[in-house]
């Protein structure tokens, strides 16, 4: 604002009263995509279908990567080999979630978490949930464990992982 | 490089949903823009206009959607992206557009219509998300907040209820803004006793979705001085960008904030950015992120921000007034417009025109910063009389 403005404009509408008599349509967008996992995720997740978590090696800072990559971003080359990490890990940092991805509201809370796998290089962590624990005893560098889905009904995805749970 | 001043500023209200058009919401502010300045459009030459991700309006090609209303047609016109911190990245794009002498004039316009998207605008975010990695999981913008907000606060030991004060002071703040949507006076208590969204961040501790829109014309100093005896001098610009793995970073710290602040002090010959700046209107979409970011822009030391606001050196009438405009907490967040808003409002406190918002200080020179993407950019500009 500035001294010398004295009208701002714009008019606010509530939902309702758009409804009825401004929005001439809603639409509906359903969009189909067929996306392709890449080369790295690929290998990744044919680990996961395996029980397997697997991060890229970079020979030059030796970092392993998690979610692996083909390059590494620091440094700029090509990745060197595969290198299979644990299924266990810290974790980082955690939230208790009492929203959905629609931000509508969720009976019981959802705890997520980055964890940092064991084997992976510092900080090098992934995103998941987890399991087995109650909110309030979560606490950042606890030690977790991927609780996986039986071996049939795995898919070659992240969720092939259900969650990660104390150990 | 030449010398840029901004020479006009304008904004529409802030608000959950507005009746105008995306297009009308750019015209209001571009025009309030032109007025302050004493200026037609057509001596603009060029026109940089900023706006979130499309999915929001289900408009795609929004650039082109909004070009009328933000005075592009038939002149060179650019949108650019860099998600949350858009509306710095709009001005500064201007300012290259003149600096490099490529035009005498240019005009920023940032634009937000949040509101057409059903059922809540946060739905849209997902889509922000690693298709294959993270958007099975349910992620959600909100986590990804709550998850940096808890490093932050391991880290550094601090609690809940000071990173609430920010809440407190910037929604008060906001109070003396006639454009904002969500000022109030709150207390700590309050903020504490809000509805948990993604603990640790509660109702209170994040900024509102909104509409709204907000302009700044910039003009190379032989211009500049046609128009108005009082520019406002950009000496500084920064940004600078880290990985979309936010996962593989340690959140406690925004790194990237850090070189995208060293490249404007750089620029304006900051070596003291805490003594040599009087104010900052920083991003805060969510309380702890003031605090996060004042570290980031070296303006407080490492898990120190804290303390600063405790000590009530970042209030208006204090020693290093933070976000005097009430930010995002209080005034709103239109996105894009939002973080032009800021660079409004360190316009108009330069020029002394903030009536009751006015810092109690003099200020010579100030900074506005936004923020976004996952996690990992930050713009940053520096300003001065
Ligand atoms: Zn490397």
């Amino acid at each position: 604002m500035s001294v010398r403005i004295k009208d701002y404009p714009g008019r606010e509408v509530a939902i309702e009263e758009l409804k009825e008599r401004y929005v001439a349509k809603e639409y509906k967008a359903v969009l189909r995509y067929a996306w392709s996992s890449g080369v790295a995720i690929g290998s990744f997740l044919d680990g996961l279908k395996r029980g397997i978590i697997l991060g890229r090696r970079c020979n030059k800072c030796r970092r392993i990567l998690v979610p692996p990559r083909m390059y590494c971003e620091q440094c700029f080359r090509k990745t060197d080999s595969w290198v299979r990490v644990k299924d266990t890990g810290e974790v980082k940092t955690f939230s208790i979630s009492y929203v959905n991805v629609d931000a509508s509201r969720r009976r019981e809370p959802i705890i997520v978490a980055v964890v940092e796998l064991d084997g992976a290089s510092k900080d090098v962590g992934i995103l998941h949930i987890l399991g087995e624990v109650k909110p309030e005893k979560v606490r950042i560098g606890m030690h977790v464990k991927a609780v996986w889905k039986k071996e049939e009904e795995r898919k070659g995805a992240i969720t092939d992982i259900l969650y990660f749970k104390p150990r | 490089m030449r010398k840029v001043a901004v020479i006009g500023a304008g904004m529409t209200l802030f608000r959950r949903r507005m009746m105008e058009t995306g297009r009308e919401l750019s015209f209001e502010a571009t025009r309030m823009a032109l007025d302050s300045a004493g200026m037609e459009m057509k001596e603009v030459e060029g026109v940089v206009m900023g706006s979130a991700p499309d999915a929001f309006d289900g408009v795609h090609m929004k650039g082109e959607y909004l070009l009328e209303g933000a005075g592009g047609i038939n002149r060179p016109y650019t949108r650019v992206f860099v998600g949350g911190a858009t509306g710095v990245f709009v001005p500064i794009s201007a300012w290259w557009h003149v600096a490099s002498g490529l035009f005498d004039t240019c005009l920023a316009v940032a634009e937000e219509k949040m509101s057409p998207f059903l059922p809540h605008p946060q739905y849209a975010f997902w889509t922000i998300f690693d298709h294959t990695l993270e958007r099975p999981l349910g992620v959600n913008l909100l986590w990804i907040f709550s998850l940096e907000m808890r490093r932050y606060m391991e880290v550094h030991g601090i609690r809940e209820e000071d990173i609430a004060l920010v809440s407190v002071k910037n929604k008060g703040n906001a109070l003396d803004h006639p454009c904002s949507q969500v000022a109030a006076r709150i207390t700590v208590d309050d903020v504490m006793k809000s509805e948990p969204i993604c603990l640790p961040v509660k109702r209170l501790d994040v900024s509102p979705t909104s509409d709204g829109a907000a302009a700044v014309i910039l003009a190379s100093e032989d211009v500049a001085k046609k128009y108005t005896d009082e520019p406002v001098w950009i000496d500084g610009v920064g940004w600078n960008v880290d990985t979309q793995y936010w996962t593989n970073r340690d959140l406690y710290y925004p790194e990237y904030l850090e070189k995208a602040a060293r490249m404007a002090y750089k620029m304006a010959r900051i070596e003291n950015p805490r003594k040599q700046l009087d104010f900052a209107e920083v991003y805060d979409p969510f309380d702890y992120k003031e605090l996060h970011h004042l570290e980031g822009l070296l303006l407080a030391e490492k898990g120190k921000a804290a303390e600063m606001t405790k000590e009530g050196i970042t209030q208006r009438d204090g020693d290093f007034p933070v976000n005097p405009s009430g930010g995002l907490l209080g005034v709103g967040n239109p996105i894009a417009a939002a973080g032009m808003m800021k660079v409004c409002e360190v316009f108009w406190q330069l020029r002394g025109e903030a009536g009751k918002r006015q810092v109690k200080k003099e200020v010579k020179r100030g900074l506005a910063q936004a923020w976004g993407d996952l996690l990992q950019i930050g713009t940053v500009i520096t300003m001065r009389r």
